[in-house]
């Protein structure tokens, strides 16, 4: 515990330097990974991500240095290389662009391990370090890297929204910026240039393979929560921005721990969560929603059984056994008494000793359900010209789906019937 | 076998991604006529083929062939998929894409019999391939991958024959001959079923037609559909009822049927 | 005598994935082969520290495990939770991999696997690992051994599965409509390359394997418009790849792996510019007939 505390408190400085630099290298990543999301290339990314690593080889053996700004400047080329490549390769010849990328990437990560294998073997002194971008080693940060990621992820930032209404267009459809008089082009080689400069600076955190997680991960989940691209900018952000820091936090806490993936892990965890639990969009409300559907299926037949058989068949003084009931629909023991209990609870059916009575507001729901019913099936023989002995069994269910709108309209639309395709008589509120 | 009922359709409900194509469609055609099936775009046409060779769930409804099952007479049955659904650039040659109306799922992992590469020859000579058996298909144009097609489905000696969309980008010399050889399947007592987007030929074209938007608007010989009335409830846009029912089903994950639903395996009108 | 070893070994790897990867190709599903490369990561670690040993058996079925796992995966993502396919892929395999890092570097003791294997293989290491045949007289190298019998099986499949996966991979859907189930013949080809990926991983490491399955495929495919040439072109490029790999990284005192995966891009450039040079051409006689 006193471990969290003294890196929460940032005194240590290594501890400032590293846990500020990822959190910045995850932020930039995470919104202009969002694009890359929107336009559906996050295989693109993970392929600019592997192709930077001849660029890094490169720029070392040419220079020989480990300097943070030439070996970025290899990699970009590089990464904008791979960029050009890949795009060249599905334009100009038959190859799809999904075997263009997987291509791309694993060529040039190859030609990367090549000279990498290389450096290492020929032993020029300083070259150890160079495999951190590998897997990235954010705990090796400097001062000097801390800067210029700073001073990059600024410029990206500032790009991303000084154009955030082209890049927006674009995103969203390409086409539509084509015809809206957008420069198409240039504003692809920019995102082009801002995806590629955020992989450049990102791999340093968590290397070349899992480069692709900090970029369309944040973005994932972001989607889960929002439709709206500027929340879903922040929130990818802050998404990123925690699993940068909680994964230098782990790595603290135990220097065993490698950074890179504890932020993939963090950012993969919060992403399956926000799927399938975020209003609206997750699962698991799209499941519950799917319930709730079922359960009104069930408890609108259930009324129906009791118009049938209290109103039309005037048995409404007795009151209905659950034996007379089960007769009339073949519903499993279990489901039904769920649903006369949910009957009950919204005080639509009322419990006389052991016989059930329609209370008068479960008439008036009853009476909605079997007027839906009835005008769903006048439409089908209206309006789908369906044989009359092929009605019934297509309106079950629709009744349940039908909206007080969509009602409204199916009455102008039919004209207020009175009866149905079978001449039963259509029941109205008064 | 005139008056034979070649395919049923009963009361079919189909969806893509949840939201309903096709509602309720329910049809009887008889065998050997050549049969328009037409509609505006997105009115459910390819999806209707889809559903009659089971390449896709419907939500309720069946189709029947010949009163039985496609998996029991699905020899009997030919599916020309639209030409733009394949990639062109894959490496085969005319033959070997005529040679696939002959596989059978028993026959896979054994080689073609020489009656079977006789059938094929055969098929390429009545669409005048066969001088272009060794050519490779991407280098085909777009009339001449059709004959292909169309090659290929002639292999397999169905009786009843369902084509997406033949005439799309073909050549004039190339939509005749289909159109002469298709008639000439129907004088043989063989049922064609063409998916056709062209007004313009379609009363030419075929004896039977069926009218779609989304809903069956109608099906019958020619003389009996193709009146302006029709026409225009199947052009004149869709239901704006139906349309909103299908957004709402789509949104909030409603189930098309019920679970309880009996129809679906049904054994025919009750 | 060593050079042998290893050259054979790493071309009967690439040979056997440029046979799969031709179909993967063709089927359009380049990028899947590359996420269950990634993926069969934790796979291998869990199965070795649950084994303790190196030994192939486990190693498979660990791995097999996690490659089922990542397609499941990515089902779910993209068909239940309307995710798009090409984040669900990204998403999945990433999380994967990452967990089997962690993994190695939590268990570095037990776990006899270092970062640099996973990434780029031990081919170098292969002549060092031994089987002796009648009395020691005979002896390959396991790995040797194991490759070869892949490729006869990998050989064989498709010899006796090429209809099958010729019309699954031309027209999924008229396959359907024949009565073909497309979804088995779609598992049985998906088991073959995760088997390839399994057994090849040691050899080149997880992610070279995509490089081996995706570049002498396509290269093949620029060349021609056959199959069976398609096939034959891309088994000649694995196989020069390797050779040629070998002693380049001899030349270079480079990774071995790195190496043939170079080569075999560099044949890629050429067949590229082969081909645009011959599309060109025969523009310029169209333009000149016409």
């Amino acid at each position: 515990m006193n471990d969290v505390w003294a890196f929460f408190s940032f005194s240590d400085p290594t501890v400032r330097i590293v846990s500020l630099g990822t959190v910045f290298l995850a932020m930039s990543a995470s919104v202009v990974g969002t694009f890359a999301f929107l336009r559906k290339r996050a295989l693109v990314g993970d392929a600019i991500a592997h192709a930077i690593l001849p660029g890094i080889a490169i720029a070392f053996m040419l220079s020989g240095t480990k300097n943070p700004v030439v070996l970025m400047m290899g990699a970009l080329i590089s990464g904008w290389l791979a960029t050009w490549a890949m795009e060249y390769i599905t334009e100009k010849t038959k190859l799809s662009n999904d075997t263009a990328v997987a291509l791309v990437l694993s060529v040039f990560f190859g030609i990367g391990i090549m000279l990498l294998t290389h450096i290492q073997h020929s032993g020029s002194g300083n070259q150890s370090g160079l495999d951190q971008y590998l897997f990235g080693k954010a705990a090796g940060m400097t001062e000097q890297d801390l800067w210029t990621y700073s001073v990059v992820a600024v410029l990206l930032l500032t790009v991303v929204l000084s154009l955030y209404k082209e890049l927006k267009v674009y995103s969203f459809n390409p086409d539509f910026a084509a015809v809206s008089g957008l420069p198409v082009k240039a504003i692809r080689r920019i995102l082009n240039l801002v995806t590629v400069l955020a992989i450049a600076i990102g791999i340093q955190s968590v290397g070349v393979v899992l480069m692709a997680a900090l970029l369309i991960t944040p973005a994932a989940a972001a989607r889960a929560w929002t439709s709206s691209l500027k929340i879903m900018l922040i929130l990818a952000a802050l998404i990123g921005g925690i699993s940068g820091l909680s994964g230098s936090l782990i790595s603290y806490l135990s220097p065993a721990m490698p950074t890179g993936p504890w932020i993939v892990m963090t950012l993969s965890i919060i992403t399956l969560l926000s799927l399938f639990f975020a209003p609206k969009r997750g699962a698991l409300s799209r499941l519950l929603k799917q319930r709730r559907h079922s359960q009104k299926i069930l408890n609108e037949n259930l009324l129906k059984v009791f118009y049938k058989l209290s109103v039309e068949r005037k048995l409404e003084q007795v009151g209905l056994s659950v034996d007379q009931l089960q007769a009339e629909r073949a519903i499993n023991k279990s489901d039904f008494a769920a649903a006369i209990r949910r009957l009950k609870r919204k005080n639509w059916l009322l419990a006389e000793g052991e016989k059930l009575k329609l209370s008068s507001i479960g008439l008036v729901e009853a009476k909605r359900v079997v007027r839906l019913h009835r005008l769903w099936e006048m439409y089908l023989s209206q309006r789908l010209n369906l044989k009359e002995d092929h009605i019934h069994p297509n309106a079950e269910s629709m009744e349940h789906i039908i909206s007080p709108e969509l009602e409204a309209l199916l009455l102008k639309e039919l004209d207020f019937p009175t009866q149905d395709p079978h001449n039963s008589p259509i029941p109205y509120a008064n | 076998m005139e008056n034979q009922t070649a395919l049923e359709v009963h009361n079919l409900t189909a969806s893509y991604q949840r939201k309903p194509v096709l509602w309720e469609i329910d049809f009887k055609v008889p065998s050997g006529h050549l049969i328009g099936i037409l509609g505006p775009n997105g009115s459910g046409k390819t999806t209707l083929l889809r559903n009659i060779m089971n390449l896709m769930e419907a939500d309720s409804g069946y189709v029947k062939i010949f009163g039985k099952d496609l998996d029991e007479v699905r020899s009997r049955l030919s599916y020309v998929p639209q030409r733009e659904s394949v990639d062109w650039n894959f490496p085969a040659s005319v033959r070997e894409v005529v040679e696939m109306g002959r596989y059978r799922p028993g026959n896979l992992l054994r080689r073609l019999k020489s009656s079977d590469k006789q059938k094929v020859k055969a098929a390429l000579e009545k669409v005048g391939m066969l001088a272009y058996a060794d050519r490779q298909i991407s280098e085909l144009s777009g009339g001449q991958q059709q004959r292909v097609f169309i090659a290929r489905s002639l292999a397999q000696e169905a009786d009843i024959y369902l084509m997406d969309e033949p005439f799309v980008g073909v050549d004039a010399a190339t939509e005749e001959a289909i159109l002469s050889l298709l008639s000439g399947l129907r004088d043989e007592g063989k049922t064609v079923l063409i998916v056709h987007h062209d007004l313009q030929s379609a009363y030419q074209y075929f004896d039977w037609m069926i009218l779609l938007n989304t809903r069956l608007i109608a099906a019958g010989p020619k003389e009996e559909v193709f009146n302006s009335t029709y026409l225009r409830e199947a052009y004149g846009g869709k239901l704006n009822l139906l349309s909103k029912l299908g957004e709402i089903i789509a949104r909030e994950q409603f189930p098309l049927r019920e679970p309880d639903f009996k129809e679906k395996e049904g054994s025919g009108d009750e | 005598m060593e050079a042998i070893f290893i050259i054979a070994t790493g071309a009967l790897v690439a040979m056997t994935c440029a046979l799969l990867g031709s179909f993967l190709l063709l089927r359009k599903m380049a990028m899947l082969g590359d996420a269950i490369s990634h993926a069969v990561l934790p796979g291998i670690v869990l199965a070795f520290m649950i084994s303790g040993s190196r030994d192939n058996f486990s190693m498979l079925i660990g791995a097999s495990l996690a490659g089922l796992l990542v397609t499941l995966l990515i089902e779910l993502l993209h068909k239940k939770i309307h995710l798009q396919e090409d984040a669900s892929i990204g998403i999945s395999f990433t999380w994967l991999f990452a967990i089997g890092v962690i993994l190695i570097s939590a268990y570095t003791e037990q776990v006899d696997l270092d970062q640099d294997c996973v990434l780029y293989g031990e081919i170098a290491y292969v002549p060092f690992d031994l089987i002796y045949f009648s009395g020691g007289e005979l002896f390959f190298p396991r790995a040797t051994i194991i490759s070869g019998l892949l490729f006869l099986l990998t050989l064989g499949f498709v010899l006796v599965a090429y209809k099958g996966l010729k019309i699954t991979s031309f027209n999924s859907d008229y396959a359907k409509s024949l009565g073909i189930s497309t979804l088995a013949w779609h598992l049985v080809f998906m088991s073959m390359v995760s088997i390839t990926t399994v057994l090849s991983f040691e050899i080149v490491g997880a992610i070279l394997i995509v490089a081996l399955l995706v570049v002498p495929p396509a290269t093949a495919y620029l060349l021609t418009k056959r199959l069976k040439q398609m096939l034959l072109l891309a088994l000649i490029f694995a196989l020069l790849s390797a050779i040629g790999g070998y002693y380049l990284a001899v030349l270079l005192d480079a990774s071995i792996a790195g190496a043939m995966v170079s080569l075999a891009g560099f044949f890629f450039l050429l067949a590229l510019i082969f081909s645009r040079l011959r599309s060109r051409s025969l523009k310029v006689d169209a333009y000149l007939n016409e």
